[in-house]
């Protein structure tokens, strides 16, 4: 047994922390708070305006465009019909705004990090730790911190899909840049390309495959927290899952369960499908 | 202005994974560079100059410096030591804007295994030194499908690096030197590539730009042939020193020692051989009509 002497803990602390932090700048998270909050707003306005079968043909024009066969076009534009049938329609719609939201944070912070992270070795030594705890840390522990700091809802949700969604883009444009063959960047640096050229001209557009699959997991993960966060009030598919596990109503869990699989496949076609043209080594 | 375009006196490159001072004074501590695993001296005590408009060689065994060498005419890595003049100027004491500045306008580099750019096509390729330095779209388009025309490769413009030979990708590398317009070519076997008919052709073609537009080249080449067509003035290289500066035919009529000997010898062999068929086929007329296909 570890020696009861040697006992520390800092679970006091944390929650002193925690309420300290409330209490003393409670107006800048309500503030930080109702911006994502606009964020998310905006979205949703904007996807529950288009009707539901825009989405299908926007899906099929998506889904040619990444896969250029027409089988997967034909399937995949047509599983979005399955959701509407299910009666899920309105609460797919939340829970894709909400994906949508933290996706764009996730990226706007993921990418840049991402780049810093491959430029400085020091900056990305004192990240990476952080970014293990991210990806290995419960999200039920920050789960319970979000929805404190910023209340009940949407905003905790976005907040804690970041926490999950965040490391793999940032990982996987570090690794795509660090990756780019060193030949190809001394040849650029022979004809005098500067630090900045010989990213934008070399290392992002070589280093864009690793990019978007970074991308297209980060979706992912968002994907599957939205889900998990429902259980602070997100609302969205995850909710219905949530109350058919309450009354036992498998049929239903499934009917939600389907829907959100059906999500995940339209959107992992599509985004590795567009990763896919982009790759810039056209062989 | 000074006398020589290029001029290296004492340069020393190591490379090493771990972070060491390299003095060139502490003969200790070469020595322990040169047992250990961990660093290689690459480039030993290296001195000579190069003067305008010259073409200058360096031959060498695989492995001896040679690209290393080119390398630090441009500072592409760091010099462990010494001093490396390029047109009066210290390369070695220049600060990153001087450093670009210079690469941009006052050498141009083909590298040994192409360096090209497989994001870009062709011609972007070869424009890229010009896109670097802000030259117009437009212009530099233009410029790069000139320069395109003279390695052979007008049609391939819109092609991407991947889909072309290797001889192909040498020549867009060439031509990439070549647009960039610049007092001084550094050539890293920049023919090594090329089946013998191109190879003539290129050459032949290198030297009529170097007579037309007196550039000064800096040429390396494991082929002895090239070496006596080309050079004004050659170097051998062998375990990162020079063992013998000369003009080629000196160099081959008296090589300094075992090494450049044996350097020479297959040439010599060659002339040899070549000698007695002529003095047989002088002989013996009617065979060689028989054989004239070899
Ligand atoms: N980036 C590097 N890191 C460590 N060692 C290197 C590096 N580049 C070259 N070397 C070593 O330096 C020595 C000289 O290499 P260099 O490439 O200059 O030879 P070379 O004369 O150009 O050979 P080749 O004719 O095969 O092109 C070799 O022993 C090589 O292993
Ligand atoms: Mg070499």
């Amino acid at each position: 047994m570890f020696p009861e002497s040697l006992r520390f803990s800092v679970a006091k602390s944390v929650n002193q922390g925690i309420r300290w932090l409330l209490q003393t700048h409670g107006s800048a998270f309500d503030s930080f708070s109702s911006g994502i909050l606009g964020l998310l707003l905006w979205v949703q306005g904007r996807l529950v305006s288009v009707p539901w079968w825009g989405y299908i043909v926007i899906v099929a024009v998506m889904a040619w465009i990444a896969t250029r066969k027409i089988v997967p076009t034909l399937v995949l534009a047509f599983l979005p019909f399955f959701i509407g049938m299910f009666g899920l329609w309105g609460l797919a719609m939340e829970t894709l705004a909400l994906v949508i939201t933290s996706v764009v944070i996730a990226l706007a912070i993921g990418i840049p990090f991402g780049i810093l992270m491959a430029e400085a070795n020091l900056f990305a030594d004192i990240i990476k730790p952080i970014l293990d705890a991210m990806q290995t840390m419960p999200s039920f522990v920050y789960l319970i911190p979000a929805m404190m700091l910023f209340g009940l809802g949407k905003v905790p949700a976005v907040i804690a899909t970041l926490i999950y969604a965040l490391p793999p883009v940032m990982r996987l444009t570090c690794l795509g840049l660090q990756q780019v063959p060193k030949p190809v960047q001394e040849a650029a640096r022979a004809y005098g390309a500067t630090r900045w050229q010989l990213l934008k001209e070399v290392r992002i557009p070589l280093a864009m495959p690793s990019i978007l699959a970074g991308v297209n997991q980060t979706t992912m993960m968002a994907l599957a927290m939205v889900v998990i966060a429902s259980m602070i009030g997100a609302r969205g598919l995850g909710q219905e899952v949530l109350m058919a596990i309450n009354r036992i109503d498998v049929g239903r869990g499934f009917e939600a369960g389907i829907s959100i699989v059906i999500m995940g496949i339209v959107i992992d076609r599509i985004t590795q499908g567009l990763a896919k043209r982009w790759d810039p080594n056209r062989r | 202005m000074t006398e020589n375009i290029i001029e290296v006196s004492e340069l020393w490159k190591v490379y090493s994974k771990k972070d060491i001072n390299f003095n060139v004074e502490d003969e200790d501590m070469i020595e322990s560079l040169d047992v250990s695993g961990d660093s290689v001296v690459a480039v030993r005590n290296v001195s000579f100059s190069v003067k305008p408009g010259e073409v200058f060689i360096v031959m060498g065994l695989s492995g001896s410096g040679k690209s290393t060498l080119i390398r630090c005419l441009l500072r592409l890595v760091d010099i462990s030591w010494g001093s490396v003049r390029i047109n009066g100027q210290e390369i070695t004491a220049m600060n990153k804007r001087e450093l670009t500045e210079f690469r941009r306008h006052q050498a141009a580099m083909v590298f040994q295994h192409y360096g090209l750019l497989p994001h870009k096509t062709v011609i972007e390729n070869v424009a890229f030194g010009l896109k670097l330095r802000g030259v117009p779209k437009k212009e530099r388009r233009e410029r790069a499908a000139e320069t395109l025309k003279i390695v052979g490769l007008e049609k391939w413009d819109n092609y991407y690096p991947a889909s072309l030979s290797g001889g192909m990708r040498q020549r867009v590398g060439i031509a990439r030197a070549l647009v960039a317009d610049t007092p001084l070519l550094l050539m890293d076997e920049p023919f090594s590539g090329l089946d013998p008919l191109i190879r003539r052709e290129m050459q032949e073609e290198l030297v009529r730009i170097q007579e037309e537009l007196h550039k000064t080249i800096f040429f390396v080449t494991h082929d002895l042939d090239e070496a006596m067509r080309l050079g004004d003035r050659m170097a051998v290289m062998k375990n990162g020193e020079i063992v013998q500066i000369g003009k080629p035919p000196e160099v081959f009529a008296n090589p300094a020692d075992d090494y450049v000997a044996r350097f020479v010898q297959d040439k010599r062999e060659e002339i040899r051989k070549t000698d007695e068929q002529m003095a047989a086929l002088a002989t013996q007329p009617e065979k060689a009509v028989n054989n004239d296909v070899s």
